[in-house]
Parts: structure tokens; C-alpha cells; sequence
């Protein structure tokens, strides 16, 4: 039966693994599962059957979709897994899982050199020191990295890469890895369903098609959840047509924390979140600017405010005293010079390409300034739409620099996420130092599957996995790579399990197509499509998450500044907005996608609401900021912060986690 | 900067069931306007959400006929600049326009083999069950790092 809009044909599929995503993290899982599928079956006549939906296309989804000017996780064989645990640990101010970072810098190689052998063009440096791009370096015949070729290193840990196609070419290994058969595109999974005879493990999901008139019931026995982080949850700082100019892709709508969440896994870190100063309004990456091409950010004087304030990095010991401070406390020394008046900021792009001049050759001089804008093209078109626009040659007229709206993430320079299971040869804890965790979660931070979360069965990468970060695209996909390997285990150690669902079908159907039924009833009692008292269009239903998170949650209009009292009047506001998101409309399936994304934004919000309220000092300075316990206190905060949320009582419950370092951290001080 | 349309171009990819654009956009942007209902012009592509565009150029290179382009950003952007690209198989060439006139273009390349040529596992070991519960992945190519056992200081 062909379905159609309100009356939905219903598919029920069964399958041992589902890959809920297309990004950077299920193409790696899918490029590994396979292997071990196929290992497994020869091994234990065990044929697993294996299946990804993406709510786009693969060749363009997840936060890679534009392209790439580089891959920012490589450790290459001079650093050790260490020193990276370290880097990620001060960046993120102490509170970070060395065991997860640890094991992600001894794996993440693996995938960066596989790229190269599947076509992505990696920059080189050959014997004279000179550089060349990733073509041009094969024509040369350097050696690719795995052989002992010399990357372009544009930072400690950032490798120079050619990379308008690198999502086109990573899926395109892992469609050709999976096969056609096991890969469904505009898929949009809205909620995970436990099992209905132990409610601590994951038995399936449901979601509908974009593009059908198709609601999907899966039944699995474990799923790697993996469908990015949160954008425009906060309400961002352009609000017209630039309002999907996000810095981190507008598609990523937190349908990953909301949906582990209101499966039971415990969350950690959700204060966290990710500020990134960026040239204005494009958000076009800085890295390359600082780091490659050596230049300075300075107030509207020419001061570069990193000297002029550096006095301010001693507030913060001792992750102001590192070599490269802490990504918030950057920001809070820009901060500084935006509250008292002494914008803008420019990015001093003139002075650094003139500086460059001095010692290059025409030529050369010409192949820095494409250097320069492929920097943009192959990952942010829109800031050269902007500097077109505004006549902008960067080596003629500086440009603004601005801290964006907050954004939710776990795999860049942010670590919220979910509580997951780690290696166990690292010397992780096997227990609980503190009082509070609730008596059913895990206590030590090892429980028998990498990857896994505290829901049996539901795996997580990329941005998935909390209380780590800088994993970037690269350590995405090597962490999707050790989930799968993970559940490959897991199914083989539950193959007699059969998993059921804890609600009915028909319940699970109504539920997601309710926006459309909404619609459908209540469409005719006004003249006005979208005004309607017995509806909320999605979009306004953005909108006034956007301005709650802003105005209280410490958003942009309060330079990030939020207390306890903010914090209580939009805990208020958001408990009417998640009541009200059960009259949301669908008008078409376009509409249903966006009503489910922003239900799961709201949840994302309230989580980071939560956590915020609950960790009583200001531990990000830069990021945000509680007017009431402005200090960063070390003695009763340097801990985890969790929570688990029940979806009956729609009740959160956040907890403290001790924190313990597995390695020296003094050592980033010597 | 929203995508749009041109109409002097657009072939709603030739009658087909979707489009081109329709299947690339991550944001299920895209739409075909079949009878002309929603735009006054039947079997083209339309950008039916533009202020939810991330910009990304999916499917300005994706389009082939080369039928999409952008305008920057209403809100933020002087009128007049314009950024194209064309994606050819192993390089990507871009034509910038300044408002004030001034071009420039560039040549990058994007894959150093040919597309559709991947063959994930050709020359790659099996996976070895004995190995599951341990580190590493099923191939190695040179780049897992062991680390200073040293350093691990809670082992």
C-alpha cells in the first residue's frame, strides 16, 4: 500500500545493527563493520544484518558536507597519544576522559591514511621545505604520509588537505563498503524504543521518510547513534537569510543527545558548549590565518589583545599558563576588548601577507593568496560571498573577527556528549570516587564495550561521545571505526537475544505523525495558514527557543552572562515551550523533518540549561559565564557533571562524576 | 547566501522523479515544482527554505546544468559580488566577482583518483576475530601510535 500525507504506508524492518547517521562517524563504522560481519561469520556462522539511514545523502551529509582546508586531528608518528590527551584536556579546562582521548590519538592515523589512499589530496612538504598541494605532491613523488611523507603541518595537530571532496570520497568508500542494499537515504529518525522486557537496553527506532509518505520501524539489537551535534538552539546573531549561515552545519539539530537521552543514557558535560571566535558573519575558519599564515588579532587600535591582556590568562590556573591557553580564555581576553569599547576586532591580514611577501617569489606570492582563499572555498563558500561582497582582498583590508552563538558539539573544540564506555588498557577507573551517581549507571568508566553508552545495545561517536572533543572529522571516523567493531561483539555475546519493542507500533506511528494531524484537523479554523491557536509552526517554535537560550542561558544579547535567577525563569520557559511542542504543526513532510529536528533541539537546550545551573562556578570564561559564581573552582568542580533524563516524568537528574587524569598534565606547564 | 534558481537553465533534470539538488541537499532544501503551483514555473527546481541555507554549494555543483548560483545573504551582503564554482572529476575551478568588478579565479584539485574507483578492501587483510576486544582496526596502514607506556601513569 502506498502511503500518503496523513495516512503514512507503515515499514517494519528488522535488523542486528543499525548506523543512524551518514557523517564523518557511520562512514567509518561502515567501512569497518564489514570486515568484521564478514569475520564473524566465517567464524561463528552468525549473519548479521547490517543497515545506515542518513536523513540526506551521504555524499553530502554531516558537518563535512562542504569540504574541508584540513584535517585537524593527525598525530603523526613524532607526537604520542599523550600529548594529544593533554592538548584536549587543557583546551577543555581539565575536565576531559583521558582514556577516550588517548584511545582515539592511537587510532586516528589509521583513518587519515586511508584517505589519502582513497584519492583526498594531502599537502606535503618536500626535502627544501617547500610546499606543495596534494596533486602536485603525488606528481613530485613524495611519499604519501603512511610511507613517511611530510604533511603541511598549519598547527601541532592540523595537516593542509585539498578538501572540497573529502565527505564525497570518505562515503564513497563506505557506500561501496556496505553495499547499496544496506544504505536507505532520507531517513529521519525521530526517537530510540527500548526493550520491552528490560527497559536499560535499546531494542529500536522509528522514523519516517522526507521523501514517502513512509514511517520506518527498525528492531535491533544495538545501533550506533551518531547524527552530529546542536546548531541554532541559541538564537544566532544574524536573523534574516543569513539565519542558516551557522558556523557548524544548520542540519545538525541535536537529535543525538535528545534522542539517547529519552532513551535513558547519561549524558555528561552538556554545560559544555563551543564559542568560536570567526571572521564575521561568514564564520570562515581562522585557523589556517593564525597558524600558517602567522597573523595577529587586534582590537580596533592594531593592539593585539592576547599581549594586552595577558595578565588575564593568570586568573585562570593553570589552563592559562599552557603554551596555548585554553580556546575560551582567548575569547574571554577578546571579550574584553569588545565590552569596553575598543572594536571591532580585526583579523590583521595585511600585515601577515605583507610579512610573507617579504621573503617569497612572485610566484610564490601567488600561490599564497589561492592558498589564502582555498582556505575559504573549500570549506566556507559563504565568507567569500561576504568578502566580494565588501570588496574585501585580504591582502588590501582587514577583516572582523566575532565569538558566534553557542553552539553544542562533541567532536570540535567542545565536549558535551554522551557518558561512554572506554578502553580498558589504559588504567582507566573501575570505580566511583564521589556520592550521588544514581545505582543503576556503571561506575567505573569501562563497561565491556568501546563505544557503548549506559543503555545496553546504543553505541555513539563522533559527537556523539561527551567529555572528550578535538576529534574533528578524522577522529570521528576512527571512532565510528571502534564502535563498530564493538557491536559486532556485542550482537555475537547477545545472538539468542531478540529484541521488542516497549511500545506498540500504532502508538509509535501516531506519535510521529501527530504535527500532521494537528494540521489536518485544525487547518481550516483560520484564514491565516500559520496563525493558528491550535498549532505552533515549527519555525516559531525555533524562534522562541532561540530567544529563551539567548536572553537567559547566556546567549549573545548578554555577552554570554547568565545566574541562577536567569537560569530559573527559562527553566520555566522551557517547560511551557516542551509542552507546547506536542501542538506543533506538520503542513507537508518537509515541515514534519523540521518540527521533529526542533523537539529534539528543545530537549538539547534543557539539558544544557540543566547542567549549567547545576555546576556552580564558571568553568569556561569566554564561553559563558555565571554572574553569581564567576570563578573557576577548582576544588568542588573539577568533576563531571551528568545527568540522565526520565521520559515519563520528563525530569532531569544531574550528578557529579569524579574526575581522574591518566596522564600528567603537569607536563604541559614545563 | 541562499541559492537560487535560474529559470533560463533549470531542466528539472529532464522530467526525472527528483532532481539533482533534490538528492544532494543535507537540508532538504531543494524542491521540484512539478505544475508550476509554487513558483509560476513547472518542472523547475526551487530553494524552498532560503533562510535555512548553510551555503554549503552542494547543489551548485552539483547541477548539471550548471542552472544554480547564489546571492549572498540579503541581510548582511552588499548586492553585486558573485563565487561559482565548476566541479569537474579531479579538480574544482572557481570565478570570483568583486562588487567592484575585480575577478579573480582559482584551480584547486579535489581527488587524486579517478571518481567510483575506490575498492575499500582490494589489498587489505581480514579481519581476524581473535583481535576483536583489542585495539587497533581489522588493516593497519602504518599509522596506529602505541604510545610511551610511561605515560600512562594510573596503569
Amino acid at each position: 500500500m502506498a502511503g500518503e500525507f496523513g495516512n503514512p504506508e507503515v515499514v517494519q524492518e528488522e535488523v542486528d545493527i543499525l548506523l543512524i547517521g551518514g557523517g564523518m562517524a557511520c562512514c567509518g563504522a561502515g567501512y569497518e563493520i564489514m570486515r568484521w560481519a564478514e569475520a564473524a561469520k566465517a567464524a561463528t556462522g552468525v549473519d548479521l544484518k547490517i543497515k545506515l539511514v542518513d536523513k540526506a545523502a551521504m555524499d553530502r551529509s554531516g558537518a563535512v558536507a562542504q569540504g574541508l582546508s584540513a584535517i585537524n586531528t593527525y598525530i603523526g608518528s613524532e607526537q604520542d597519544p599523550a600529548d594529544y590527551a593533554r592538548m584536549v584536556s587543557n583546551d577543555l579546562m581539565g575536565i576531559t576522559r583521558d582514556d577516550l582521548a588517548y584511545d582515539l590519538g592511537r587510532h586516528v592515523d589509521e583513518s587519515v591514511h586511508l584517505f589519502e589512499e582513497w584519492g583526498l589530496p594531502i599537502w606535503k612538504t618536500d626535502d627544501q621545505g617547500v610546499r606543495h598541494d596534494g596533486a602536485e605532491s603525488i606528481r613530485e613523488g613524495i611519499p604519501a604520509l603512511k610511507d613517511g611523507g611530510k604533511p603541511v603541518r598549519s598547527g601541532k595537530w592540523q595537516i593542509m588537505i585539498n578538501g572540497e571532496s573529502y565527505k564525497w570520497i570518505v562515503a564513497e568508500a563506505a557506500k561501496k563498503a556496505l553495499g547499496s542494499d544496506r544504505i536507505q537515504e532520507r531517513i529521519f529518525i525521530v526517537k530510540l524504543v527500548n526493550d520491552k522486557n528490560d527497559p536499560s537496553r535499546i531494542a529500536g527506532a522509528v522514523g519516517f521518510s522526507v521523501r514517502e509518505h513512509k514511517v520506518m520501524v527498525y528492531k535491533f539489537k544495538a545501533c550506533l547513534l551518531a547524527a552530529g551535534g546542536c546548531v541554532n538552539l541559541f538564537r544566532p546573531r544574524s536573523v534574516g537569510e543569513g539565519t542558516g549561515r551557522a558556523w557548524y552545519p544548520v542540519w545538525n539539530a541535536g537529535s543525538t543527545y535528545s534522542m539517547a537521552a529519552e532513551a535513558g543514557a547519561e549524558l555528561t558535560m552538556m554545560e559544555n558548549r563551543f564559542v568560536p571566535a570567526r571572521f564575521k558573519d561568514g564564520y570562515g575558519p581562522v585557523g589556517a590565518w593564525f597558524l600558517l599564515f602567522k597573523a595577529k588579532a587586534t582590537n580596533a587600535f592594531g593592539e593585539v589583545y592576547m599581549d594586552r591582556n595577558k595578565e588575564m590568562l593568570n586568573d585562570y590556573p593553570p589552563y592559562g599558563q599552557a603554551a596555548v591557553p585554553a580556546s575560551c580564555l582567548r575569547n574571554h581576553l577578546m571579550l574584553k576588548e569588545m565590552k569596553e569599547g575598543r572594536g571591532p576586532i580585526y583579523m590583521d591580514t595585511v600585515t601577515a601577507l605583507a610579512n610573507l611577501r617579504e621573503t617569497l617569489t612572485p610566484k610564490e606570492v601567488k600561490h599564497l593568496e589561492a592558498e589564502a582563499w582555498e582556505d575559504f572555498l573549500d570549506m566556507c563558500v559563504g565568507q567569500c560571498g561576504i568578502w566580494v561582497g565588501e570588496n574585501v582582498e585580504p591582502e588590501k583590508k582587514n577583516s572582523e573577527l566575532m565569538p558566534t552563538e553557542p553552539y553544542l558539539l562533541g567532536s570540535h573544540s567542545g565536549c558535551c556528549g554522551i557518558w561512554t564506555s572506554g578502553p580498558d588498557d589504559v588504567g582507566a577507573p573501575t570505580d566511583e570516587a564521589l556520592d550521588g551517581v544514581p545505582e543503576h549507571l556503571p561506575k567505573g568508566w569501562s563497561w565491556g564495550y568501546r563505544g557503548m553508552t549506559t543503555v545496553k545495545g546504543l553505541f555513539t561517536a563522533g559527537d556523539g561521545v561527551g567529555a572528550s572533543g578535538h576529534k574533528f572529522s578524522s577522529g570521528s571516523h576512527a571512532e565510528g571505526r571502534m564502535a563498530a567493531k564493538s557491536m559486532v561483539q556485542y550482537c555475537l555475546d547477545n545472538k539468542d537475544w531478540t529484541p521488542e519493542l516497549d511500545t506498540d507500533v500504532d502508538a509509535l506511528v501516531e506519535e510521529i505523525y501527530k504535527p500532521v494531524r494537528t494540521y489536518m484537523e485544525h487547518k481550516d479554523y483560520s484564514t491565516a495558514i500559520d496563525v493558528n491557536p491550535h498549532y505552533i509552526t515549527p519555525k516559531m517554535l525555533q524562534f522562541r527557543l532561540q530567544k529563551i537560550m539567548d536572553e537567559y542561558v547566556a546567549g549573545v544579547a548578554t555577552y554570554y552572562t547568565t545566574n541562577a535567577h536567569m537560569l530559573a525563569v527559562a527553566e520555566e520557559k522551557l517547560e511551557m515551550l516542551k509542552e507546547d511542542a506536542a501542538k506543533m504543526r506538520a503542513k507537508d513532510l518537509h515541515e514534519l523533518l523540521r518540527a521533529w529536528e526542533n523537539y529534539h533541539r528543545i530537549l538539547t537546550a534543557e539539558a544544557h540549561m540543566k547542567h549549567i545551573q547545576f555546576r556552580e562556578e564558571s568553568r569556561y570564561p569566554g564561553f559563558y559565564y555565571r554572574a553569581d559564581k564567576n570563578f573557576v573552582d577548582e576544588e568542588n568542580w573539577k568533576c563531571f557533571v551528568n545527568s540522565v533524563y526520565d521520559k515519563d516524568s520528563k525530569k532531569w537528574t544531574c550528578f557529579k562524576r569524579a574526575h581522574v587524569d591518566l596522564v600528567d598534565k603537569s607536563k604541559l606547564f614545563k | 547566501m541562499p541559492t537560487f534558481v535560474r529559470t533560463d537553465k533549470c531542466d528539472g533534470c529532464k522530467g526525472q522523479d527528483k532532481t539533482a539538488c533534490m538528492y544532494i541537499c543535507p537540508h532538504d532544501l531543494m524542491k521540484l515544482d512539478k505544475d508550476g503551483s509554487e513558483t509560476g514555473h513547472a518542472m523547475k527546481a526551487f530553494n524552498q527554505e532560503p533562510e535555512q541555507c548553510w551555503e554549503c554549494y552542494s547543489c551548485v555543483k552539483i547541477c548539471p546544468q550548471n542552472a544554480i548560483e547564489a546571492r549572498h545573504y540579503a541581510d548582511i551582503v552588499p548586492l553585486g559580488g558573485s563565487v561559482q564554482p565548476l566541479r569537474g572529476s579531479d579538480s574544482i575551478m572557481w570565478t570570483i566577482k568583486f562588487r567592484n568588478g575585480t575577478m579573480k579565479r582559482f584551480k584547486f584539485p579535489i581527488r587524486t583518483t579517478p571518481e567510483g574507483s575506490i575498492e575499500p578492501y582490494a589489498g587489505k587483510e581480514e579481519a581476524k576475530m581473535e583481535n576483536i576486544s583489542k585495539p587497533g582496526f581489522f588493516t593497519a596502514s602504518n599509522g596506529y601510535r602505541t604510545g610511551d607506556p610511561a605515560e600512562l601513569i594510573r596503569k
